[in-house]
């Protein structure tokens, strides 16, 4: 009926007094890996326990697949969830985890063995079909929490903080998986987390959120290179975006000795502005050495400290009174007191008004 | 040079001596309180094993000269209150059958409101649950009367099931507390997670919850049949003297005023009426402690 998998309409879920989410809405299209982001707070487990029907909403509507659930039960939404905890009924075993959910719904014996054999070829947990959870590790647990999921069949993946449970290796090893397997079944995937490494890696889109509300929704490069606003830009690369405070006056952003032409600035509602605003520039956007010549503008900077990281070498220094980190090329020779060239290009800079914190 | 230093020099767990100051203080001091509350239970071991001719020679402590089990058999079958002669007997069988219904039913409808009151709450469940605390602070002597009416009413006074009733009811607090602080335990995921599964009110219950309760299901069925096996106050108060629990009989033994009094049958008498809740101490302590460590740690 419609392409959107997941509709959400005017949601409000209050605790009390407490307004977790206002007025939110949100279409999830059919196939998608959509990614709820935020830090911790920001209301994004509870909006998926509010898809999901473990939590009743205090008001609006929430439609799966074209049909309205706002009223229905868990079981009966079409979804399957995979919780941070796994959640695995502790004295049941693998397989009495991924029948129990078809066991009552009262499908026949023979389908729920067809299932659960599918669901452990798909998740390579056949060998462990007659263990109990406490015999497995973290990973086969989490693994056995996706099978559950996948034995009912639905329409829709709920995934909350799926992968923080585990340790680094395992994370990225099962974070590789989940996106096979979503290219694989090709289902609609809502998860949760608050890792924008994960979020970045694994999303068709990330919705960021905030207080309750959706402070932008679109696909991860878009977010990475033109962050609507300050929260976004803030919450999204680590390090985290530089900013500097200064005016705009003429095609020209200026702040202490620093001017910046910006006269080629691709804004976002059009027209040039004239005023304050602030200049957002990521470490990593940050040229130096033989990239200088292809800035568009330069400034001198003298380093305070330097992380060398392997990779990359991190530099720390001010820039016209505001802290300013840049990354540098893993085997450049950098130490504390360095005078540096740095510059950057227009493309790759974001401005934003101080005062509605909203890109311009 | 080295090599000898080591060898030489401390190696490995420090020796422990049996004897240190710590060890005499903390064995000296179990051994004498052990003895404190041994010794009145060998005393009456030893009297009830005793023929009353050898109990008026005074010495409480001595071994008996001649054992007899006789005051035991007396005790059990031809001990009189009353009318009748049949001894505890009587008394034992009413409390089997005044306890086992008492425990199932309490125990159950305190497992099942713990359960909802941890993961169903519903409007004003915590208010629920506060005045059914309240309950626990309230003496039952001030309760007597006024649950003698509403039993007299509903026909059950001096019946088993009137008592059953009671019991029931008076047991509701502490076991309800119990149950639902251990439930709120149970990670609110696996709650989640079965309700996703389809699993409705009863299937959680009997397929998630129960399993992963045995401590203390163990805790609240040894909290209640150690207090309704015991129980006196009601017993006395809601049942007809045929009826009567074994408690209320022993009374009636030991402080019957009539004619000689037999120590040895007292004791023996005592020991059998103590005897059912001593052997539930006995065979799940161990089970005991880990489900009242679990129910108290989180509130």
């Amino acid at each position: 009926m419609t392409k959107n998998s997941v509709e959400i309409r005017n949601l409000d879920l209050s605790f009390g007094a407490v307004k977790v989410l206002q007025n939110l809405d949100l279409d999830i299209h059919d196939g998608e890996f959509l990614v709820l982001l935020g830090s911790s707070g920001c209301g994004k487990s509870t909006l998926l326990n509010c898809i999901a029907g473990l939590l009743e909403v205090t008001g609006g509507q929430i439609f799966i697949k074209g049909h309205n659930v706002t009223w229905k039960e868990p079981n009966e939404r079409g979804i399957g969830m995979v919780f941070q905890s796994y959640a695995l009924y502790p004295q049941m075993t693998v397989r009495g985890n991924l029948s129990f959910g078809l066991k009552n719904a009262r499908m026949p014996k023979p389908e729920i063995e067809e299932r659960v054999k599918r669901a452990s070829e798909i998740l390579q947990i056949e060998p462990l079909l007659d263990r109990k959870p406490g015999a497995l590790s973290g990973g086969q647990r989490q693994r056995v929490a996706i099978g559950r999921a996948l034995v009912r069949d639905v329409d829709v993946f709920l995934f909350d903080e799926p992968l923080s449970n585990l340790d680094a290796k395992l994370r990225a090893d099962l974070r590789v998986e989940l996106k096979r397997l979503h290219e694989q079944l090709d289902n609609t995937m809502i998860y949760v987390t608050h890792d924008q490494v994960e979020a970045m890696t694994l999303a068709d889109r990330i919705a960021i959120m905030k207080d309750g509300k959706i402070m932008q929704l679109d696909s991860p490069a878009e977010i990475y290179n033109r962050p609507r606003n300050l929260y976004v830009a803030g919450f999204i690369g680590s390090p985290a975006m530089n900013f500097i405070e200064g005016n705009i006056a003429g095609n020209t952003f200026t702040s202490g000795d620093l001017s910046v032409p910006v006269g080629d600035y691709d804004y976002m509602s059009g027209g040039a502005h004239d005023g304050a605003a602030i200049l957002g520039v990521r470490p990593e956007h940050v040229l130096t050495d033989d990239m200088l010549p292809s800035a568009d503008m330069t400034a001198k900077v003298k380093a305070d400290l330097v992380e060398p990281m392997g990779a990359d070498t991190l530099v720390w220094t001010t820039l016209e009174g505001h802290p300013f980190r840049f990354r540098m090329d893993g085997q450049a020779h950098v130490k504390s007191g360095d005078e540096i060239t740095i510059g950057f290009n227009l493309a790759r800079i974001s401005l934003f008004d101080p005062k509605t914190e909203d890109r311009l | 040079m080295t090599d000898t230093a080591t060898l030489t020099g401390p190696t490995g767990p420090r020796p422990k001596k049996a004897l240190s100051p710590r060890n005499i203080m903390l064995y000296g001091t179990l051994i004498v309180v052990s003895l404190y509350y041994l010794l009145p239970l060998y005393v009456m071991i030893v009297t009830s094993l005793k023929g009353m001719p050898e109990i008026r020679l005074g010495n409480i402590f001595s071994p008996p000269v001649e054992v007899t089990f006789q005051p035991w058999v007396k005790a059990w079958a031809e001990a009189c209150t009353g009318i009748n002669c049949d001894g505890l007997s009587r008394g034992f069988w009413n409390s089997v059958r005044i306890l086992i219904p008492s425990v199932l039913v309490s125990v159950s409808i305190a497992s099942i409101t713990g359960y909802v009151l941890s993961m169903w709450r519903f409007k004003g469940s915590e208010i629920f649950f506060a005045i059914l605390l309240l309950g626990a602070f309230i003496p039952y002597q001030v309760l007597l009367y006024p649950v003698v009416i509403v039993l007299r009413e509903l026909g059950l006074y001096g019946s088993l099931t009137g008592l059953v009733v009671v019991h029931t009811i008076f047991g509701m607090p502490i076991n309800v507390l119990l149950f639902r602080n251990y439930f709120v335990t149970l990670p609110e995921e696996l709650f989640k997670a079965a309700r996703v599964d389809g699993a409705g009110f009863w299937r959680i219950f009997v397929f998630i919850i129960l399993p992963m309760s045995l401590p203390i299901f163990v805790v609240s069925m040894i909290i209640q049949v150690t207090g309704i096996w015991n129980d006196f106050l009601f017993g006395v108060v809601y049942t007809r003297p045929e009826n009567y629990p074994m408690t209320v009989q022993l009374n009636n033994i030991v402080n019957s005023v009539q004619g000689v009094q037999e120590y040895n049958v007292n004791m023996a008498a005592t020991l059998l009426t103590g005897l059912v809740p001593l052997t539930v101490y006995f065979f799940s302590g161990k089970l005991f402690v880990r489900g009242i460590a679990a129910g108290a740690v989180k509130g």
